[in-house]
């Protein structure tokens, strides 16, 4: 237990901001926030100090760019523990379907008039594929209890504890009626961690998987099932390659489903 | 005694992502002056190609964090235009009800979190937590008050899950209506408050000539429907918007530039009460008035002014939805997709959004553009910044220029995510 604040910097790399949001929007817990917290370097809120030594880095953001890189590692290097939040960092999030393009140089070509002005890096990975990563929060975006409780034990001196369990157990316990059963609707609730709240089923709708792949999911299944509710193979692929598009679950599935596009369409 | 200015802010903070500043001045010359947007790259536009259109929505709404509803609603109501999707009416006031719970939760966190700390001489909205907590306060109830408007329609704040092409996934119960009800009308007092506030606020006089552009209200403020009206006297559709707007790309800024007939022009709140401030019920425009504010006006230092104006009128309008009973009825009507061309533009919390979009006959997006409020005003922040910096003066210290330049543009509220990230700032005096 520290008897002291626990220093905290929140880096941004490529990604909507969105994460750091968990700790603006709080509200009036934001005050009780800062009773443990003590924040070194978050920009969006006005606090620059990169280079300070601190207890824990969270990281939002991929990493798309070479100064990216460069700041990942100078926060690890700078970091007791490092917890990369968000889909972005944990997996690459949305920016990274630019990895699955056969022809990536004319994705930039098709926004930009002078792409030799853009510098970024070949493909768009998650934190973890560059540095050492502690501890991994999850979700698009993260919620703030996630941030909270995550906080709140690593000041406590406890390694958080992780909750991969599938989404379809929260949805259950909340009492949703089932979509993919009812609607034959091609909800991801089966194969995707849980965190949100189930908050797409309970509005009726069929999850997009916001927060990447569960424990053991098994997708392979899960995407058989699919086709018997009547979707085609390029269908599957658009449901897997959204969000955490690299996660390998999600990866194979795409692999799996784009093979079976282009072989029936031979 | 003449000096040479070599100016280089690395890091603008307390801006939604990331930029920079570099200004070079040779006495009382401005040489060169470039607001650098180095937000990286995520290629939108074309990862959206090959989708289905109902997967529009969710993807578009990662390109900000603040202002995901606009991106998506402006998606949704381009689309509805092309398959002529007649909506009942409590489905677009339900829309109305969560544009105004993002502008709130947007302007609040905008006034307290990323404006506040230069009146009061901080570098963070954290460190004032123990001095001024009643502000902070203050702050965070009008932006609760938003928040939970946001998750009444859309299930959370940050990437909603509740709107779609023809309606909503589904309408919201009667507890989480009559919550939402409460906040509302509890926070009607903190934003008179907060506008009396602004009111007392020291803000300089930087007054200059420019180009504003804003959706048009007929009889309301406008937010999510109407024609574009800019104060050089056109008025157009979102269909004409690309025969006068045009974009073109700089070799500093990741973020394109966009002008319109050739003219750098102003996006959001100042534009838009500029353009429409007639149509703001009287009441308010009165304790406006009763304040000492005066609008229209052509000092971008009074934004953080139109945004709490905007704040009030947000909280009047919802609080008129909310006092009826909880809508109930279809969450979302059938539609027929179409092959074709739709374009449209909103209000975000920030200024005008345009989108277009073309899509194949099954729906699948063929080609798409989308001009979000940040990349429509940086040509603007610069010519700003280089008519107020002169007027300031360039003899005040390097530390001084800094915090000057940077008040200047968080006026813009710019949201470097879809455009940018920090200010770094560099200048050069020679």
């Amino acid at each position: 237990m520290l008897q002291r604040p626990l220093k905290v910097a929140i880096h941004k790399l490529t990604s909507c901001s969105g994460c750091q949001l968990a700790f603006i929007n709080q509200g009036p817990k934001l005050l009780k926030l800062l009773e443990f917290v003590e924040f070194t370097h978050f920009i969006e809120a006005g606090l620059f100090a990169p280079d300070q030594e601190v207890d824990v880095a969270l990281i939002e953001g991929s990493v798309s760019t070479h100064d990216d890189l460069k700041r990942l590692v100078n926060a690890r290097q700078r970091a007791k523990l490092l917890v990369s939040i968000g889909a972005c960092a944990t997996s690459g999030g949305v920016q990274a379907l630019r990895n699955m393009a056969d022809d990536k140089e004319n994705w930039k070509r098709a926004v930009y008039a002078h792409p030799e002005f853009i510098e970024e890096l070949q493909d768009c990975t998650a934190v973890a594929t560059h540095v050492k990563v502690d501890f991994e929060l999850w979700g698009c975006p993260v919620t703030q209890q996630q941030v909270t409780e995550c906080l709140r034990q690593l000041h406590a001196g406890v390694k958080p504890k992780d909750n991969a369990e599938k989404l379809c157990m929260e949805c259950k316990r909340q009492g949703n009626v089932c979509v993919l059963i009812t609607q034959q609707a091609p909800c991801l609730g089966p194969v995707v961690r849980t965190g949100c709240g189930a908050l797409c089923p309970s509005f009726g709708k069929a999850c997009y998987g916001c927060f990447g792949p569960s424990e053991q999911p098994n997708c392979e299944s899960l995407t058989n099932r699919m086709t018997g509710f009547g979707l085609m193979p390029n269908d599957i692929v658009h449901r897997f390659a959204a969000i955490h598009s690299q996660s390998p679950p999600y990866q194979q599935q795409i692999a799996r489903w784009r093979l079976q596009d282009l072989e029936g369409s031979d | 005694m003449s000096r040479e200015i070599k100016l280089n802010v690395p890091f603008i903070t307390r801006v939604e992502g990331e930029g920079a500043l570099q200004l070079s001045a040779k006495g009382d010359e401005i040489e060169s002056l470039q607001l650098q947007i180095f937000e990286p790259p995520r290629l939108f536009e074309r990862f959206l190609q090959g989708k289905p259109h109902t997967d529009v929505a969710d993807l578009s709404a990662r390109i900000c964090g603040i202002c995901p509803m606009a991106y998506q609603l402006t998606s949704i109501l381009a689309m509805e235009s092309l398959f002529e999707i007649e909506l009942p009416d409590h489905i677009v006031d339900l829309r109305l009800l969560m544009n105004l719970g993002e502008w709130l939760q947007s302007h609040a966190l905008h006034i307290h979190f990323l404006a506040m700390p230069d009146f009061y001489g901080y570098d963070s909205a954290v460190q004032m937590a123990a001095k001024h907590g009643d502000l902070l306060t203050r702050g965070m109830q009008i932006q609760e008050a938003g928040n939970t408007l946001m998750r009444l329609l859309g299930g959370r704040s940050v990437h909603p899950i509740g709107l779609q092409v023809g309606g909503f996934a589904a309408l919201p119960d009667k507890g989480a209506w009559q919550h939402a009800r409460q906040l509302v009308n509890d926070a009607i007092p903190a934003a008179i408050q907060l506008l009396q506030w602004t009111a007392e606020l020291p803000i300089p006089d930087h007054s200059q000539d420019f180009t504003y552009v804003s959706l048009l209200g007929e009889d309301s403020y406008p937010i999510n429907g109407g024609n574009i009206a800019c104060s050089n006297g056109l008025t157009i559709t979102a269909q004409q918007y690309p025969q006068h707007f045009k974009e073109h790309h700089v070799s500093h800024s990741t973020a394109l530039y966009s002008l319109v007939d050739g003219q750098d022009y102003l996006v959001g709140p100042l534009a838009r009460v500029n353009n429409n401030y007639r149509t703001i019920p009287e009441h308010i425009r009165h304790l406006a008035e009763q304040c000492g504010l005066e609008f229209p006006n052509m000092n971008m230092f009074t934004s953080i002014q139109a945004r709490a104006l905007e704040c009030l009128w947000a909280l009047f309008e919802a609080q008129q939805m909310l006092q009826y009973d909880v809508p109930k009825g279809q969450a979302h009507v059938p539609y027929k997709v179409r092959e074709g061309e739709c374009s449209f533009c909103t209000e975000a919390p920030r200024g005008l959004i345009f989108h277009h979009y073309e899509l194949e006959q099954d729906g699948t997006v063929a080609k798409c553009t989308i001009i979000p409020p940040t990349s429509q005003n940086q040509a603007r922040i610069e010519q700003d910044l280089k008519q107020s910096v002169k007027q300031y003066g360039l003899h005040h210290s390097d530390n001084e220029l800094k915090l000057f330049c940077e008040q200047v543009i968080r006026n813009y509220d710019p949201c470097i995510s879809c455009s940018t990230h920090f200010l770094d700032f560099t200048i050069t005096r020679q």
